[in-house]
């Protein structure tokens, strides 16, 4: 026996080490389908990792106050500069921060929407989502508070424009909000608060969710493009017959993908940290000012289609908590969606019309709510915020309606299907599409 | 994957008219500003001018002197060029002025122009540079263009000469304004009645591209450093990465 395995040994006979390995990694089986859309799981965990490490240098140098120093300037402000010009390496930490909010959204975004296609959602994967909606929720308010430190104008009013919120719920909003301020007004208080809260709490919660929503995935094992239960057909030793080990097969994949990622998230934080205004908005680099109101309050670009909810539904019965329900209705009613799917078909490869049809309602509903909610409000953009909001629960609550007898021409297979040629055409078409898109949004927009 | 195509389609449908719409509400575009952050002579002008005239009034507190090292200017240079009289080279840009005494005589405090930049673009800071004109109703005698009600007078006037606002109605009916110049400066001037604005311009884009520099100074670095990155990236770990993932997935059929 060598010294290394000895070693091993003594290990094991302590700590479930090889057993554990065995059972999420090295003979942990994943079907061999996953294409394009099964990259970014991997990722969101890379973000996570890059942000908290990023995170923990910041803290080292950032300064939670928001008092004014000799020439003026905000303390709190005074130390973002201060760490992107005089501490060593501070800028790339910087960017790298808050290029990684961004990301983390850009890839969680799409790694949600890759469970909504393919049904990852659905029995007996339920826990799975509902963790992952868990770990949405924690990522909004760990973004939400991040978002106050720098201590910009917008860090300012797009949290003062967010507790007052609480505010408006009946009876007790008003104390609610100052509780949550510790004080009138977004100030000292708060800051130091969501200081505390952005670098432990909501960490700490985050990275025990992601924990469990590996736990559980690993319990029933993934999904795939095809919705097929790998589990079903096994061999003689028990192996899924469409199944291959997590590693090395997924981990090598999942490393060129972090390759690729990588070339994309370093084109920005080197080229294009502010990415025009939607990672870093103009207006945060004037210091915040509690006299000074800004003519247009945005929030960042990953906020706006659950914002333009909010401002799109109006106030009756004297009070505007209609809005607040509305958008915290929107991001809830998510975690419901494998109790709303009626259809016993997983993947959109096999479902029938009515889905894909609402799905293509739904797309264009939550990119129009987005852009809407970054734009100052008119009468004509409030009545599109309407119809799209309608159209948003509409594929929600609909669900259990149509998707009850919604069937596809070609039936589920009972084994994965191979990607051809002509699939990798239409990917190449789609990635086209979408920088299309992309370019479109963000120039004009 | 069809259907994914054509549900992209329709998002783009929707990005469109929505997109036209927004252009429509921005008022006129800036002119660009034409500045060239890596053209160091075009930032040490745009150091002197700043130190010069900017600097007594505004603050740029999350600079200091020695940063300047990164435009090409010498330890030497700084210290006998541009740093006030006690001043340390490791200094902050700070001024002597008091907040509350600035906001007595000028209505405002002056913003500290460390981020100014960013905050406002490259574009408007040329335009406002430009942009001051004569108006007897404004206690200082000067408005400007991109900036109504101005606090701050127009401190480079010596430079620039005089100007004043002209409105004319386009051929659509909509009132546009100009500015004309109509007392020639010690960089301007005026021949057959024809403006020549060439050298304050150039010298306010010096400005501007100062402005921009301090904004972030590490941006120069930024960009070497991230062609460096990219290139590592896409011409190293990715093909590397690609085979790798190509040779293991061999025998997966």
């Amino acid at each position: 026996m060598s010294k290394g395995q000895k070693l091993l040994n003594w290990i094991d006979d302590r700590f479930p080490l090889s057993s554990m390995l065995k059972e999420h990694v090295t003979e942990y089986y994943a079907p061999k389908n996953f294409n394009f859309w099964y990259f970014f799981g991997s990722l969101a965990m890379l973000v996570l990792v890059i942000q908290i490490v990023t995170g923990i240098f910041l803290t080292m140098n950032y300064k939670p106050d928001g008092t004014l120093n000799g020439a003026g300037i905000p303390v709190a402000f005074a130390s973002v500069e201060y760490i992107m010009r005089d501490v060593a390496g501070g800028w790339i930490i910087r960017y790298m921060h808050s290029t990684g909010a961004s990301m983390f959204f850009v890839v969680v975004y799409l790694h949600m929407f890759r469970g909504l296609i393919y049904g990852s959602y659905k029995q007996p994967r339920e826990l799975v989502w509902v963790f992952g909606c868990l770990i949405f929720l924690c990522l909004m308010a760990e973004a939400f508070m991040g978002y106050l430190l720098p201590w910009g104008q917008m860090s300012f009013w797009g949290a003062q424009v967010i507790v007052n919120l609480f505010g408006s719920i009946p009876v007790i909003g008003p104390d609610l909000s100052v509780w949550i301020r510790g004080d009138f007004v977004v100030s000292d208080a708060t800051l130091n608060r969501f200081f505390a809260l952005h670098v432990i709490a909501v960490p700490l919660v985050l990275l025990a969710l992601v924990v469990a929503h590996l736990i559980a995935l690993h319990e029933v094992g993934s999904n795939n493009p095809d919705g097929v239960e790998i589990k079903k057909l096994k061999d003689e030793k028990g192996i899924p017959l469409d199944g291959i080990p997590f590693h090395p097969y997924y981990t090598v994949k999942d490393i060129f993908g972090v390759a690729v990622f990588l070339i994309v998230f370093s084109a920005i934080v080197f080229f294009l940290p502010e990415m025009g205004g939607y990672f870093l908005e103009h207006p945060n680099f004037d210091q915040a000012d509690p006299l000074k109101t800004p003519p247009h309050i945005a929030p960042v670009w990953y906020f706006t289609p659950f914002y333009a909810i909010l401002r799109a539904i109006p106030s009756f019965l004297g009070t505007q908590v209609w809005g607040v329900i509305g958008m915290g209705a929107a991001v809830v009613v998510i975690a419901f969606l494998p109790w709303l799917d009626r259809s016993p078909i997983k993947s959109i490869r096999y479902r029938g019309p009515k889905f894909k049809f609402m799905l293509v309602l739904f797309i264009i509903a939550f990119i129009g709510l987005g852009m809407l909610g970054a734009m100052p409000p008119t009468a004509g953009r409030t009545l599109i915020s309407q119809i799209l909001s309608f159209i948003y629960f509409a594929f929600f609550l609909g669900m259990p309606f149509y998707t009850k007898n919604d069937v596809g021409s070609v039936p589920v297979p009972t084994r994965v299907t191979e990607t051809n040629g002509k699939c990798q055409l239409q990917f190449l078409v789609l990635v086209a599409v979408t920088i299309i898109a992309a370019y479109l949004f963000g120039t004009n927009v | 994957m069809k259907s994914k195509i054509r549900h992209l389609i329709a998002a783009m449908a929707l990005v469109l008219p929505v997109s036209g719409t927004v252009l429509a509400n921005e008022g006129p575009a800036l002119e660009k500003a034409p500045i060239d952050i890596q053209d160091t002579e075009s930032l040490q002008r745009g150091a002197q001018l700043f130190s010069n005239y900017c600097l007594s009034c505004h603050s740029a507190s999350a600079m200091r002197y020695n940063r300047l090292e990164d435009i090409g200017l010498s330890e030497e240079q700084i210290k006998a060029n541009l740093l006030p009289d006690g001043a340390k080279i490791g200094d902050q840009m700070n001024v002597s002025m008091d907040k509350k005494d600035a906001k007595v005589w000028l209505g405002a405090a002056p913003p500290d122009l460390s981020l100014i930049a960013r905050s406002r673009g490259a574009d408007y800071l040329y335009a406002y540079l430009r942009g001051f004109y004569r108006d007897p109703t404004r206690p200082t005698g000067w408005n400007n263009l991109v900036f109504d009600k101005v606090g701050m007078p127009h401190v480079l006037w010596e430079m620039q000469g005089e100007q004043v606002l002209k409105t004319e109605k386009n051929a659509a009916g909509h009132e546009e304004h100009k500015l004309e110049l109509v007392k020639a400066g010690s960089l301007t001037k005026l021949e057959n009645g024809k403006a020549n604005t060439v050298e304050f311009d150039k010298r306010m884009a010096d400005l501007t591209n100062y402005l921009v520099f301090i904004g972030e100074p590490a941006q120069v670095k930024r960009h070497q450093i991230g062609y460096v990155v990219l290139m590592f990236l896409g011409l190293l770990l990715l093909p590397l990465t690609y085979f790798l993932k190509k040779e293991y997935w061999k025998d997966v059929h």
